[in-house]
């Protein structure tokens, strides 16, 4: 079942923390000594998603775990922007190995823990959406089925941004990047959907969740960290830089992805959905295509209704297959 | 004890010995009897708690170990030819974060065209992904540089490799002195890691260098391989101590005192060599053989000290590179830069290096500063004769073998 | 642990990197003025006392009401809400119900018998206050807490102007107006009843200052076209009659002229007085009606029926003539010739009500202008120590505006008294429903009072609307948005990609981490309640 909703306060359990609630029922996010895995000085870009993704979700698994855990992680944005020599931002237990093998990086390290007899410590691999679903992918693949004791987090931006916005895998259809230019932008019918792959492979727990709802995201590391073998969740991160939006829209157009149905919020064990996130405000996809400059080539003169009617048409499908409107 | 037996199997009991914490596996021949008798040595209990881990890929293999390595267990894999190849990123990845994995090659060509024999062509084109390379020359050395490599890799926090022949070692039924346990136990203490992933004292392993740092870490590097060629003989004199015989070290020297001429080569190919030296030796010839054991790092100074004074050094390669000629010739030329090197390309894809071919090149009155032992030239000259003619003329190796078969 | 040169790292040594140098932009904590307060007559502070009762801490939310009014149990009865109206909830479900919530902290004082010290030291000055109305019960309370000695002077039988003989009981019952008009008298005011100030500058010797709070409680009459028979009466004398007197006779079929609140009061009353049929006659249509909504409904599901666009032509003993009207282009009735007729033994009028100024006659400097006494901005007349509030000024005629009178009055005596002038703090921009960010906010309905049944409503002046319990009063208090001031959410501590905002601890909010704030706005964006902005960086 979802994260429980608590009800009664101004900001409910839809804020970070409030001062009525019992600490207990805060967002690990409102703790004052919150794990802070990933600590000022890095050198993401303003209004980074995958920065604030990545210590939601590393702090929650620090809560976890009690703070007995190794973080695993892929090239990419992440892990240029945290750590450049001589600094890094991480306060955990962190490796970096290659882009491609973060996955099997991750087995590794828990083949070693298991090895000797240290199941108390846990893994967490994570990387970016080119790392996971594409370079990744066989390794992700792997490891899943091996069911090795690894969450790996995919903090999913929808292409390789640390090189300057090119396509990946889960690049969407209509989005502009460097390899996918207008007019078109990325082709309609590619992609592959990375967490229904995951729950292919029948593996205890597979997630998705977004930087605008914390209190879920924090719910399923949380509930990840319960099970032990291979556990999937795909967070989607904005990027102020290859979205071409505002610094400061970056959970607003979080969460205009989940409330137009273009990004269900969804959680399934052992390969069948248990829980959805319903759509609580829902919009049309013009509004959340509208705020990004990768779809303003949908909005010229003449507008393209014809692409905008198809991504819709998408949102619906989501909204019909995961049940996202009671 | 002495034991009659497979190369692979004496490879895997050995390997075994040194008590692997985590190893990573996937077929490709011909390592693929080692990790195959490992499976059951684990699957048996032999190894306590050690995880054996199927995993998808070469470049899966050797990323397993890093993380495991990194999280402070001793890890084990081998591979071969293509699998070494596609592990090469993770090679690099392994040397430059420092961690002593210890790797088995069991020496293959690499293709198109595709060839499961033997040559060095796999760990040569790995000549500077930072690990170290030691070369067996026999099953009994094979064994006994698995035991070395473990205590050389963690003491300098640098991964080795450790090449074997594919077939002519892995395959062949050889007696080998397998050593015990207490013996193994004692020269291999247990793994104490430079560095750890440990919740305990976090750090971050596999920062992003600039140019203002990374020129350093690369020297930082070879100065661990320059500390290596010291602490190679040292292990191996060690080795000799406890074990009671000669194995590995840098290079080794076979009949060169007096020697005019020395032949140079790495492997298994040595046997062959040196019994061709002997009769030649017979016929009063002032030849003599050299077993280069380590070449990376390539010890310049040892092979100056064994060869340099003579006039003629043969080294006999199973690998080149393309458009250049032989890759250890380049590094003995450089070592001895007042003898005459000349370079033999031998045994290349499974092909047999034989007496009587070496002999005759080593007889023969003209020598070429570069011979593939044993090419076809009529062959070849058609071929090339036909690509010249034609130009799309198709593939090369399809015509070979038509032509070889008496078709046009 | 011995780490590689350059490839390993130790823990957080990013803090070197003070990434506060990319700004351009900073965001900046501010506190804005909520409609709420800004709509308030009386200048509550209603946004602090909720968020003192959300925690829930009800004395010091009921303190924090007591700063500014003195009347919480009566103002959750009979003020007309206008903060309410202007709450920005009302965009997004609907209105928190802050009247509510303030009967059950005024209820909750009478409970406990809750009192507020007085702590000034005795100024030695004496004020007189004519009229124990809100607005002089207002005024007495606050110079009282000032240090003041105050003299309260009324024509009356018991204190409380219009909270007394205007209200009806049934919404304002009087064990409620007793205590909270004795908890003032406790605390050292004098009352002298039964006394009209014919003379005020007789009166006002031996006093330093005078609040004249007289009230409007006459009548007004018009012209009526009417029998020898007919019987009409005032709405004010009616209804003081009722609270104060014999019941008035006013017969099984009553009509009421005119559409305000006093009418909805006149025609609930005389329903309760026994009447089979009240109408209320009215010129216009319903939604220009002054009376407010709630009245008109209340009055509706008591059986009060209501002809619209209708005018009284004629009155005498057994009936009454109406004639019928239609609205013009500029929405102003205009008569049709079209006439019927109500049978009716009375007829109430509820005109309004004028205020009786003859006790200013002689007084120099006073200006009256249609019949209201001019006052400047600080409340005080042209006669110098001379301050008036309440209906007898020019504002809206109602208990809540009347006690912010007594208030702002006090404050500007207090000022006077000590030679200087009171300047009140500058007000915060408005916190607009734009500036918030309502994702945050939990869907909660508002919580509705209950209400007495309908028989025992038609049939006694038992209170008609129940207060809320602690929970729902509770639940209240926390639908409140607390818009344009923080309330510590944790949202701008969590949002932030680059963790520069400083968590100070309950009660202290936070701080931006200049050092490491990239000035993204993320936190100004998710901030609920819109108490963040962006400046630009001064280089």
């Amino acid at each position: 079942m979802p994260a429980p909703r608590t009800k009664f306060y101004q900001v409910g359990s839809f804020a970070v923390g409030n001062r009525l609630l019992p600490p207990e029922q805060r967002a690990v996010q409102a703790a004052p000594d919150r794990g802070n895995a990933l600590t000022s000085g890095h050198r993401a870009c303003r209004g980074c998603g995958e920065a604030l993704g990545a210590r939601y979700a590393i702090d929650a698994a620090i809560r976890a775990t009690g703070g007995r855990m190794i973080a695993v992680n892929a090239t990419g944005c992440l892990e240029v922007f945290s750590t450049p020599y001589p600094e890094t931002a991480w306060q955990v237990s962190w490796i970096h190995s290659l882009f491609g093998n973060a996955p099997a990086v991750a087995t590794g390290v828990a083949a070693a823990l298991k090895a000797k007899g240290r199941t108390d410590v846990r893994v967490v691999g994570q990387g970016g959406d080119g790392g996971t679903v594409d370079i990744g992918f066989a390794c992700l693949s792997g490891m899943f089925e091996r069911g090795d004791d690894v969450l790996y987090i995919c903090y999913d931006n929808q292409a390789y941004m640390n090189t300057g916005v090119q396509r990946s895998g889960a690049t969407p259809p209509a989005a502009r990047t460097a390899t996918t230019p207008v007019p078109g932008g990325n082709a309609f019918g590619q992609g592959k959907n990375a967490p229904l792959i995951a729950m292919a492979h029948e593996i205890p727990y597979v997630a998705t969740a977004t930087v605008a709802d914390l209190r879920d995201l924090e719910y399923k590391v949380r509930r990840a960290m319960d099970f032990r073998g291979a556990r999937y969740l795909h967070i989607l991160v904005p990027c102020p830089l290859g979205w071409v939006t505002d610094a400061c829209d970056t959970i607003r157009v979080a969460r205009l992805a989940t409330e137009s149905g273009l990004f269900p919020v969804f959680e399934a064990e052992g390969g069948e959905v248990t829980g959805v996130t319903r759509i609580r405000r829902r919009i049309p996809v013009d509004d959340y295509l509208r705020l990004q400059s990768r779809y303003a080539h949908l909005f010229a003169d003449p507008p393209r209704t014809d692409v905008i009617a198809r991504i819709q048409a998408s949102a619906d499908r989501n909204i019909r297959r995961f049940g996202l409107v009671d | 004890m002495l034991r009659q037996m497979e190369g692979s199997q004496a490879v895997a009991e050995t390997v075994a010995l040194c008590r692997p914490e985590v190893i990573c596996a996937y077929p490709i021949s011909p390592q693929t009897h080692i990790v195959e008798a490992l499976s059951r040595i684990t699957r048996a209990g032999r190894l306590g708690t050690c995880e054996y881990v199927n995993v998808e890929s070469e470049f899966a293999a050797l990323s397993a170990c890093i993380g495991a390595s990194a999280a402070g267990a001793r890890t084990y894999t081998a591979t071969a030819s293509q699998g070494l190849l596609y592990m090469a990123e993770a090679l690099y990845n392994a040397s430059g974060l420092g961690l002593p994995i210890v790797m088995t090659v069991a020496n293959r060509a690499i293709g198109a065209p595709i060839n499961i024999w033997n040559d060095h062509s796999d760990s040569m084109s790995q000549r500077d992904s930072g690990w170290i390379q030691l070369y067996a020359e026999t099953n009994q050395e094979a064994v006994d540089l698995h035991v070395q490599a473990y205590a050389l890799a963690e003491e300098l926090s640098l991964p080795v490799m450790v090449c074997m022949d594919g077939f002519v070692l892995t395959h062949a039924f050889e007696r080998v002195d397998l050593p015990s346990q207490e013996q193994v136990d004692a020269f291999v203490p247990a793994y104490e890691p430079r560095q750890v992933l440990d919740p305990d004292d976090p750090v971050s392993i596999g920062a992003m260098v600039g140019p203002e740092a990374f020129t350093e870490v690369r020297y930082l590097a070879h100065a661990r391989h320059l500390e290596a060629l010291e602490r190679i003989p040292a292990v191996a004199a060690s080795f000799e101590a406890a074990f009671g015989r000669r194995s590995g070290g840098l290079v080794r020297g076979y009949r060169t005192e007096d020697a005019d001429t020395v032949v140079l080569a790495l492997g298994s190919v040595l046997g062959t060599i040196k019994d061709v030296i002997d009769e030649l030796r017979e016929s009063g010839e002032p030849v003599g053989a050299a077993t280069l054991t380590a070449f990376r790092p390539f010890p310049f100074a040892a092979l100056r000290a064994l060869l340099g004074c003579k006039r003629h050094v043969v080294v006999v390669e199973r690998a080149f590179s393309t458009g250049v000629g032989g890759i250890v010739s380049a590094d003995v030329r450089a070592a001895l830069p007042d003898a005459e090197v000349r370079t033999v390309v031998a045994g290349l894809g499974g092909r047999p290096v034989t007496k009587a071919a070496l002999r005759g090149l080593l007889t023969a009155g003209e020598p070429e500063p570069l011979t593939f032992l044993d090419l076809d030239r009529d062959l070849v000259a058609r071929e090339l004769a036909r690509v010249r003619a034609r130009r799309r003329s198709g593939p090369s190796a399809e015509n070979m073998l038509r032509d070889l078969a008496g078709g046009g | 642990m011995d780490k590689p040169f350059a490839i390993t790292l130790g823990a957080g040594s990013s803090h070197a990197n003070k990434t506060g140098a990319w700004r351009t932009e900073r965001p900046v904590y501010v506190d804005r003025l909520p409609p709420c307060n800004h709509a308030c007559p009386a200048g509550e502070n209603i946004q602090h006392w909720l968020s003192l009762a959300e925690e829930p801490s009800y004395e010091a939310a009921w303190r924090q009401i007591m700063l500014d009014n003195p009347f919480p149990a009566v103002m959750g009865r009979v003020c007309y809400r206008p903060c309410e109206s202007a709450c920005n909830r009302g965009q997004l479900d609907e209105a928190v119900g802050i009247n509510s919530v303030e009967r059950f902290l005024g209820d909750q004082a009478i409970e406990h018998g809750w009192t507020v010290p007085v702590t000034a030291q005795p100024s030695g000055k004496r004020v007189l206050v004519v009229g124990a109305g809100p607005a002089g019960l207002s005024a007495a309370y606050h110079l009282t807490l000032l240090g003041h000695a105050v003299t309260v002077i009324d024509s009356g039988s018991a204190p409380g102007g219009m909270m007394r003989f205007g209200i009806p009981r049934y919404r304002l019952p009087r064990h409620v107006l007793d205590a909270e008009i004795q908890r003032i008298l406790d605390m050292g005011v004098t009352l002298e009843l039964g006394r009209t100030v014919t003379d005020l500058a007789e009166a006002m010797r031996g006093f330093d200052a005078a609040f004249l709070a007289v009230g409007a409680h006459i009548g007004r009459r018009a012209y009526l076209p009417a029998g020898d028979s007919a019987r009409i009466l005032d709405a004010v004398s009616v209804l003081r009659d009722v609270a104060d007197g014999p019941a008035p006779l006013l017969g099984r079929r009553v009509v009421v002229y005119d559409g305000g609140n006093t009418a909805m009061d006149a025609a609930r009353t005389a329903k309760r007085l026994g009447a089979a049929d009240a109408v209320v006659v009215y010129r216009r249509t319903r939604d220009r009606m002054p009376a407010h909504d709630s009245e008109v409904a209340e009055a509706s599901e008591e059986g009060v029926r209501m002809k619209w666009l209708s005018t009284i032509a004629h009155a005498d003993g057994e009936r009454v003539v109406i004639e019928r009207m239609r609205l013009d282009e500029t929405g102003f009735p205009q008569p049709t010739g079209e006439f019927e007729e109500l049978a009716a033994d009375s007829v109430v009028l509820a005109l309004g009500q004028e205020a009786d100024l003859s006790l200013l006659a002689g007084l120099p400097g006073i200006k009256v202008e249609g019949g209201i006494v001019k006052v400047g901005p600080g409340m005080m007349t042209g006669c110098p120590g001379v301050f008036a509030g309440g209906d007898m000024v020019p504002a809206e005629r109602t208990v809540t505006v009347a006690v912010g009178h007594g208030k702002k009055a006090a404050r500007h005596i207090d000022a006077w008294l000590r030679g200087g002038a009171h300047r009140p703090p500058p007000r915060h921009p408005m916190a607009g429903f734009d500036l918030l960010n309502t994702w945050y906010y939990s869907d909660a309905p508002a919580t509705v009072r209950p209400k007495l049944d309908l028989a025992r409503r038609m049939s006694t002046f038992d209170e008609v609307e129940g207060g809320l319990e602690e929970s729902t009063a509770l639940f209240e208090a926390r639908r409140c948005l607390s818009c344009g001031n923080c309330f510590e959410c944790d949202n701008c501590y969590g949002v932030c990609p680059d963790n520069a905002v400083l968590k100070l601890g309950p009660g202290l909010r936070y701080e931006i981490d200049l050092d490491f704030c990239k000035g993204c706005g993320l936190c100004v964006s998710e901030c609920p309640a819109g108490a963040i902005e962006m400046v630009p960086e001064v280089t």
